[in-house]
């Protein structure tokens, strides 16, 4: 009888494990197979879209189309410079406003607010972040485009519509920067309190501490933040699409209107997508998105390896 | 100007900074919310009127159509997302990959992470190409979820590996086998893997670069999964730049909608961040 309880449970307790097993054995594949999805996603994008931009690599060199300024997909011309020198524009031009910004309210974040202030003010930055960049592009609409074009433009005495160069330039330094500034921050807080206790301690004043020492420490993150922020600009698609004007030219002033390359494909895939080669035009200035922001990405990891090594502490 | 001035300066520069962000936050939450409010009051049916036929010319109806498709775009790529990217996390944190082939993963996730929606966008929209398909909502669904996966697997990998070793090690002390470990692992970091499925959900709500091509921009209720559909984001895009007054106002009441889910949304994943906080070790108990 008591042989018999002993059986049972022991097979009872070998069953259990081999259920067990069976799901460890069941889920290992599965988590492997999601493991790989994220390279696996990555080659299936660049494979397919290079796939697709071969029709117009065949019949064009790739230095011809990026130094020819001739759009013109009806007629087979496919000069990229104008978004290029457009989007380049816009990306510097956002830079310029939005990093100084972000990382003078990082600092303020991470080195001055203090308790209840500090997760107010850290909410509505992250409030910002979430906000759907398609809102920041309906309300400037209706605020910055009339004031660009009817103060800002005159002002320097050039006259434009509103929408340009610069109205985007300064509606995609809004978006950027909350995402730049919660980079910094993290950065900015993951230094030990020594460096500032040691650094205030022989005699620094706060902006010291904070120009030598800390923005040095943090130095690799906050760039590459910069450098994210970078990535992001340059990929932006619906605020330009609604704020730049779409004219395929190159833009003589900050206040003219332009065309970026996510705004190309934006504008010419309706009407177009008929055409094999526009098509494969519009796919190949995905590619060339895809491998900028994969150089942004490289570089801000190399450089963020170095820096670390020369910016001890 | 000696040290101290300096330091003062500094100090009100980064006090200035930060108001001007935080201003320029409340003015555009702000216009928004009054103007779409406003809109909203008067004529409320908008948002359960379907479209009428000549939607985009005489603003026929309302916008029921977006946010149907708002729904049943973002929500099925939301669960399809979060089920990749928790395995995926947990693939990289627990025991089951090479240290090494973990940091190759975690690259391409970064790339992945920077890379513009637009891409996504146009990715998809070449596979519909290919396979000779239409615009569908099923394509928005596919769209989306390629475009949440990194954010969501980034967020979800940072709490995985800020969930303390401990748990791990208790785990296999007891005899677990790793898929059960992972189960306790993902439990302890339960707070920060819903603050990441949210922030996942809020991109993608708030996304228009992705489906513009993919799902498909109809002006119709959308009638099955390979019906042409659209979002709230794309509305908002498309009735901008239109001449028709009522349009932009409808545009106007669709970003309330919109901003008011993303705030919702971030709410919620406070409220529940600090439930789930009783799971993990140290945290409070409730």
């Amino acid at each position: 009888m008591a042989e018999s309880t002993e059986s049972t449970e022991s097979s009872r307790t070998r069953g259990r494990l081999s259920t067990r097993l069976r799901r460890e054995r069941i889920s290992s594949v599965w988590f492997t197979v999601a493991g790989c999805f994220a390279i696996g996603i990555f080659v299936l994008i660049v494979v397919t879209m290079v796939y697709q931009s071969l029709p117009l690599l065949q019949e064009f060199s790739v230095a011809q189309m990026v130094t020819s300024s001739n759009w013109n997909p009806g007629e087979n011309q496919f000069g990229f410079l104008p978004a290029i020198v457009g989007t380049v524009y816009v990306s510097i031009l956002t830079m310029a406003m939005g990093t100084p910004i972000a990382i003078l309210t990082a600092i303020y974040l991470a080195e001055y607010a203090e308790g209840r202030m500090k997760t107010l003010v850290g909410t509505f930055i992250d409030v910002l972040a979430a906000i759907p960049s398609v809102i920041f592009g309906l309300v400037a609409l209706l605020v910055v485009v009339p004031f660009v074009g009817n103060y800002l433009a005159p002002a320097f005495g050039s006259s434009a519509t509103g929408q340009g160069i610069f109205t985007v330039s300064l509606v995609m330094s809004i978006i950027v920067t909350p995402f730049m500034i919660s980079l910094s921050v993290e950065s900015l807080e993951a230094l030990p309190d020594e460096l500032r206790e040691t650094s205030l301690g022989v005699g620094a004043t706060k902006w010291e501490t904070i120009r030598t020492v800390l923005l040095r420490a943090a130095g690799p993150g906050i760039f590459s933040a910069v450098l994210l922020g970078f990535g992001r600009v340059f990929g932006a698609t619906i605020v330009p699409a609604m704020l730049i004007g779409s004219q395929t030219q190159i833009p003589d002033s900050p206040f003219a209107t332009g065309q970026t390359l996510p705004t190309l494909i934006v504008n010419d895939f309706g009407e177009l997508m008929s055409l094999p080669l526009t098509q494969s035009a519009l796919i190949f200035v995905g590619v060339m998105l895809l491998v900028v922001v994969w150089l942004f990405n490289f570089s801000a990891m190399l450089i963020r390896r170095r820096l670390k090594r020369r910016w001890q502490y | 100007m000696d040290r101290y001035a300096k330091q003062r300066l500094v100090g009100y520069l980064a006090r200035g900074a930060t108001a001007l962000v935080v201003s320029v936050m409340l003015f555009v939450v702000g216009v928004t919310i009054f103007r779409g409010a406003r809109i909203l009051l008067t004529n409320p049916s908008i948002v359960v009127t379907p479209p009428g036929t000549q939607y985009m010319l005489r603003a026929e109806g309302g916008f029921l159509h977006a946010i149907v498709g708002s729904i049943f775009i973002v929500i099925p790529a939301t669960i399809v997302s979060m089920t990749l990217a928790v395995s995926t996390a947990v693939y990289l944190q627990s025991d089951y990959s090479s240290e090494r082939f973990s940091d190759l993963t975690n690259m391409f996730l970064n790339v992945l992470w920077g890379t513009p929606p637009i891409v996504y966008g146009v990715f998809v929209l070449t596979i519909i190409f290919a396979t000779g398909a239409r615009q569908s909502l099923l394509f928005g669904i596919i769209a989306i979820a390629i475009f949440q996966y990194p954010i969501m697997t980034r967020y979800t990998d940072e709490a995985l590996r800020s969930a303390p070793d401990t748990v791990k090690e208790a785990s296999y002390g007891l005899g677990s086998t790793r898929f059960e470990t992972a189960q306790m692992t993902v439990r302890s970091a339960l707070p920060g893997v819903i603050a990441g499925v949210i922030m996942g959900f809020a991109r993608g709500i708030g996304d228009a670069a992705t489906v513009l091509f993919t799902a498909g921009r109809s002006t119709n209720m959308p009638a099955g999964p390979m019906d042409g559909a659209t979002t709230l984001p794309i509305l908002i895009y498309e009735n901008a730049t239109s001449p028709n007054d009522e349009l932009v106002a409808q545009a106007y009441a669709a970003s309330f909608l919109l901003i008011v889910a993303v705030l919702a949304l971030i709410g919620i994943s406070k409220v529940l961040a600090g439930r789930f906080a009783r799971y993990a070790p140290g945290g409070r108990h409730s």
